[in-house]
């Protein structure tokens, strides 16, 4: 597919480019740096399809308030100098109206500067708290907090009387950031940390970490990580006969790591986003419709499942349209300031508030605790 | 036991590197990307056929893929530099590696376990062991066992060894050396191949998992003296316990840090290995 | 003017030309990259030096360009404020090193004046690379590619596992780097074309030096020792000194770029630690020719451009390791040659192209 892309996308611009002339208004440019190569391509491709799925869906609709969209998607391959390049590209040569990603929050860091400088929107797509916290003036994100997650763990593990946790995360951003939120969290909900581990996010073999968490004598597991090496720690501690609750953070929500994880996952609890449960939502909840739309769009049309970072390049997009039918035209300022009003959005993050405070709109309502029931996502009953 | 599934697959890619090395004094540094394509095909190839025979598809494929890359990109040079060899070897792994993400995606694969699930273990002694690790064990010594056998008693190895010690010699005894030498990259292809469908279900195979195996291997062929099989497992078997050993003592994420410096410690002091003397590194006897 | 340095003033003609150029056709954006791409350039004429003239290849070239980023970026974001207290803060506090600045959102900052972490940086790269450089060169061949490949794999894993370093996310909110009252090596799009002038000027002052070198006694002992080490030692040259040496000088030259395109950058990532980005330079060491600095330097300015620009997109690393098998296996002295290019050069200035011969 993404050998494709940067094909559809010269095709899909000159198209876009064709078809914007015959309208009076003058196309919309959107730049979007999001690693759909390299090692964050799991973030990056999902993504970039979104935002060329709902950016042809938009256009065929004629637009939003009669401009075209017009999508300039980077690769940037996760390399925050490339990112950084990239952003100045896209604000001084092709002057974009705003930026969508980058994908991990590394990159965003870098080009957060970027994009105060150029008067530019940036709707990042990475998790990190840092990225809103404290506030930009451009700068906005669509992932939902870290510590929310953290919280609705906590919350879980007093209900199932849990005080005593083993800590293992990922080396990476999303798993340092994490850690940093659980260590300073867990005092204050009476939680003790008995064992804290840290794994490289490339690593194939865990079983000495676990050895160590199980030595510790925990009640239960909190893995947080985003990569793929999180199926490992699962696997590995059944393996070693470990068998306390593990809970993974929202970063699990990728139905190639239940199976990765094979038999090992199931009972796993994590806090996500509702995309995973889309089809069992109750009938009447306000993120259903939307949820089940996107999830067939791009399941037909990619042939492949949806994943929750998808959505975020969904959400960064949706809120960007709505903010630009709220400021009624494409005026950076104008846009800007309509984000920071914009109330009720319903993504598939969840349900966004924005104020000039919180450009990131989410709270913990975004998130549903989920289990993993016979290798399929499932809502957690509560007893 | 980690370590020692771990020490196995650096063993097998170490062994990889011998062969080729034996035959043409080359190193080639696409070796891990053996291991990677002998995984990844085995996974492509299992969704259509059952598991025995995905692997010797795969295997059939990575020794095919080696083949080629001889005929290609080797065999036609006239003693080529070593410099130029190196360089043309990473190119080939970059290449193998940039196709590999374009054909499979970026997404991280398995096979499923041989026997039994993810979570069934034996109990050996105390400790726990997913019965993936003793076909990991029992496949790779299978395999070394064959491969002397087959330098030491087969015409055609003896043809391969013949070569190794003295190429223009082994030419005059009517011995095709330059078919030895595509048969040295089958051979070690498959070797690879082999290593990365049994440990596929243990480590996971992504495309660019070929590149870190590679160092690895090197340090594994380095430590145990270049060119020789033998004790290139005993040397794999250290580095992979030492490297599991590690981590109760440094965070997780310095483990590749530490035994690359364990390369470099070796390749200061004794160039020839901790095994070989080096007078019997000279010899370059399988 | 000796002809040596006609290329220097025709390469400071074409950077002029160049900015010229974007000015009036109003696309001085390119200079971004440009500028991006001249930091790039510098590490790849130090590495130039060590493998076209020295003979030693070096895999790990970009962990000296780590070393010198990560230094720079940690000593001038890293907070001092909260020791103040402490005597050898307060002692650096007074004698002018540290510098206070505000961040982005106001708070105030006390980090190291970022022209000392450069000599910080400066003076830790040649510990290291005398440290390596010693075991290392003495090895050859295989053993030598894979040591230097090594300690390029030990850098990035260390800058991937350490905390204080910003892990995989890397370090950010690097200030400029002040050069003038005014000026200062920045990503700000006010200080576009300033920087790009700095920059190839640090480019043509690298060069300058090289080349200057290379027809010294140290750059034909140089050659002598590419030729044949052992004749060359046996003529009384000292050649372990010799490979050190130029080592050491081809690191620090990664390691200032890095420095410098940190500052500019606003940032750096472990990517740029990454073993890809040092077998990226040595590809276009070779491709332009390895014992060529001009064929390096024209073969950087064209593909980093390139790939820093996006246009390789997906490809990227594929379009690498393409181009270095194909230059491999057909032209493996480089599709600069050395007399390619004074043949192009003799018909441009026709006279004395022999002086370019060492």
């Amino acid at each position: 597919m993404r050998k494709r892309i940067g094909i559809t996308l010269a095709a899909f611009v000159m198209a876009s480019l064709t078809a914007g002339a015959a309208w009076a208004a003058e196309p919309i440019k959107i730049g979007a740096i999001l690693s759909v190569t390299g090692p964050a391509s799991f973030l990056g491709a999902p993504e970039a399809k979104t935002l060329e799925m709902l950016a042809e869906e938009l256009n065929k609709k004629g637009g939003v308030k009669g401009h075209k969209i017009e999508l300039i998607i980077k690769d940037s391959g996760a390399s925050p100098e490339k990112a950084f390049s990239f952003a100045k590209q896209l604000i001084d040569e092709n002057k974009v109206f705003a930026i969508i990603g980058p994908s991990t929050s590394g990159e965003t860091m870098k080009i957060k500067n970027v994009a105060e400088e150029g008067k530019t929107i940036l709707l990042s797509c990475a998790a990190a708290e840092v990225i809103v916290n404290p506030v930009a003036k451009y700068v906005f994100k669509t992932p939902q907090k870290d510590s929310d997650a953290i919280l609705k763990i906590f919350e879980q593990m007093k209900k199932m009387k849990i005080s005593k946790i083993g800590v293992v995360s990922s080396n990476t951003g999303f798993g340092q950031a994490g850690k940093a939120q659980i260590e300073k969290l867990a005092p204050e909900n009476g939680i003790k940390i008995l064992a804290n581990e840290v794994y490289d996010k490339a690593a194939s073999d865990l079983t000495a970490e676990v050895t160590k968490v199980k030595a510790a004598g925990v009640e239960a597991i909190l893995n947080w990580s985003i990569e793929p090496a999180q199926s490992i720690v699962i696997k590995n501690a059944r393996q070693i006969g470990l068998k306390v609750p593990i809970f993974q953070s929202h970063g699990f929500g990728n139905i190639k790591y239940v199976e990765a994880a094979g038999e090992a996952a199931e009972g796993v609890l994590f806090p996500a986003g509702r995309l995973l449960v889309a089809d069992v939502l109750p009938k009447g909840h306000a993120q259903k419709e939307l949820l089940v739309k996107y999830k067939k769009d791009y399941e037909s049309r990619y042939k492949e499942a949806a994943s929750t970072f998808g959505g975020h390049a969904y959400d960064a997009f949706l809120i960007l349209v709505k903010a630009i039918e709220k400021a009624g035209g494409a005026d950076k300022e104008a846009v800007r300031t309509a984000i920071e009003q914009l109330k009720g959005v319903v993504g598939t993050g969840g349900v966004f508030d924005f104020s000039a405070a919180d450009h990131n709109g989410l709270n913990i309502d975004a998130f549903e605790m989920l289990t993993v029931r016979k290798g399929k996502f499932a809502i957690l009953k509560q007893k | 036991m980690a370590g020692i599934t771990y020490g196995t697959i650096y063993a097998i890619v170490a062994i990889g590197f011998n062969i080729i090395y034996n035959t043409t004094g080359i190193i080639n540094f696409a070796q891990g990307e053996f291991v990677m394509l002998g995984g990844m095909s085995a996974v492509t190839f299992h969704q259509f056929m059952p598991l025995p025979l995905a692997i010797l598809c795969a295997v059939i494929v990575t020794l095919l893929i080696g083949a080629i890359i001889e005929i290609v990109f080797i065999r036609w040079l006239h003693k080529p530099s070593v410099l130029r060899m190196i360089i043309i070897t990473i190119g080939i792994s970059i290449l193998i590696r940039e196709s590999a993400l374009h054909v499979w995606g970026e997404s991280v694969r398995a096979l499923p376990y041989f026997t039994g699930t993810s979570v069934t273990s034996i109990n050996l002694g105390g400790v726990y062991v997913t019965p993936q690790v003793l076909w990991v064990v029992g496949v790779s010594a299978v395999a070394v066992a064959v491969l002397t056998a087959f330098f030491n008693y087969t015409l055609l190895g003896r043809q391969m060894r013949a070569c190794s010690a003295n190429r223009d010699a082994a030419r005059l005894c009517g011995v095709n050396a330059g078919n030895m030498v595509t048969l040295s990259f089958m051979l070690s292809a498959a070797i690879g191949a082999i290593g990365g469908c049994v440990v596929c279900p243990i480590t996971y195979v992504q495309y660019d998992s070929g590149t870190p195996l590679a160092i690895k291997g090197f340090t594994v062929a380095i430590l145990g003296g270049l060119g020789n099989s033998t004790a290139a497992v005993g040397a794999g078997m250290i580095l992979g316990i030492l490297e599991s050993f590690s981590i109760w003592v440094l965070p997780t994420a310095y483990k590749e840090a530490i035994s690359i410096s364990i390369l470099l410690l070796i390749l200061f002091v004794r160039p020839s290995g901790i095994f070989g003397s080096s007078e019997a590194s000279r010899l370059k006897e399988f | 003017m000796r002809a040596r340095y006609l290329p220097v003033v025709a390469f400071a003609g074409l950077v002029v030309a160049i900015q010229l150029a974007t000015h009036f056709t109003d696309s001085a954006y390119h200079l971004t990259q440009l500028t991006m791409t001249a930091y790039y350039s510098l590490l790849i004429v130090g590495l130039c030096m060590l493998i076209g003239y020295a003979g030693q290849i070096s895999l790990g070239h970009a962990g000296f360009f780590a070393i010198g980023g990560y230094l720079s970026a940690f000593l001038t974001t890293h907070n001092l404020a909260p020791h103040q207290a402490g005597a050898l803060i307060s002692l650096l506090s007074k004698s002018g090193l540290l510098v206070t600045r505000s961040d982005l959102y106001g708070g105030s900052l006390l980090t190291v004046h970022p022209w000392c972490a450069c000599v910080a940086a400066a003076i830790v790269t040649v510990a290291i690379a005398y440290l390596v450089g010693g075991p290392v060169l003495k090895l050859r061949g295989h053993y030598l590619a894979m040591a230097t490949l090594g300690f390029g794999v030990i850098v990035y894993r260390i800058v991937l596992g350490t905390e204080f370093l910003g892990a995989a996310d890397g370090i950010s909110d690097v200030p400029g780097f002040p050069l003038l009252p005014g000026l200062e090596i920045a990503g700000k799009s006010s200080l576009r074309v300033p920087n790009y002038y700095v920059a190839w000027g640090l480019v043509t002052l690298g060069m300058v030096l090289l080349l200057n070198l290379i027809h010294s006694r140290v750059g034909r002992a140089l050659v002598s020792i590419h030729g044949a080490e052992d004749a060359a030692g046996a003529m009384g040259i000292p050649t372990a000194r010799y490979k050190l040496n130029t080592f050491v000088l081809s690191a620090v030259f990664a390691s200032l770029a890095g420095v410098l395109l940190t500052h500019y950058n606003g940032g750096i990532g472990p990517s740029e630690a990454s073993v890809m980005k040092s077998v990226r330079y040595v590809a276009i060491v070779a491709i332009g020719g390895m014992a060529n600095l001009w064929g390096a330097l024209s073969m950087s300015l064209v593909l980093n451009y390139l790939s820093l620009r996006g246009y390789l997109g997906s490809f990227d690393d594929a379009v690498f390791g393409t181009i270095l098998i194909l230059i491999m296996l057909f032209a493996p002295d480089g599709l600069l040659r050395r007399h390619l290019f004074s043949d192009v050069k003799r018909l441009v200035t026709g006279s004395a192209a022999d002086e370019e011969a060492p």
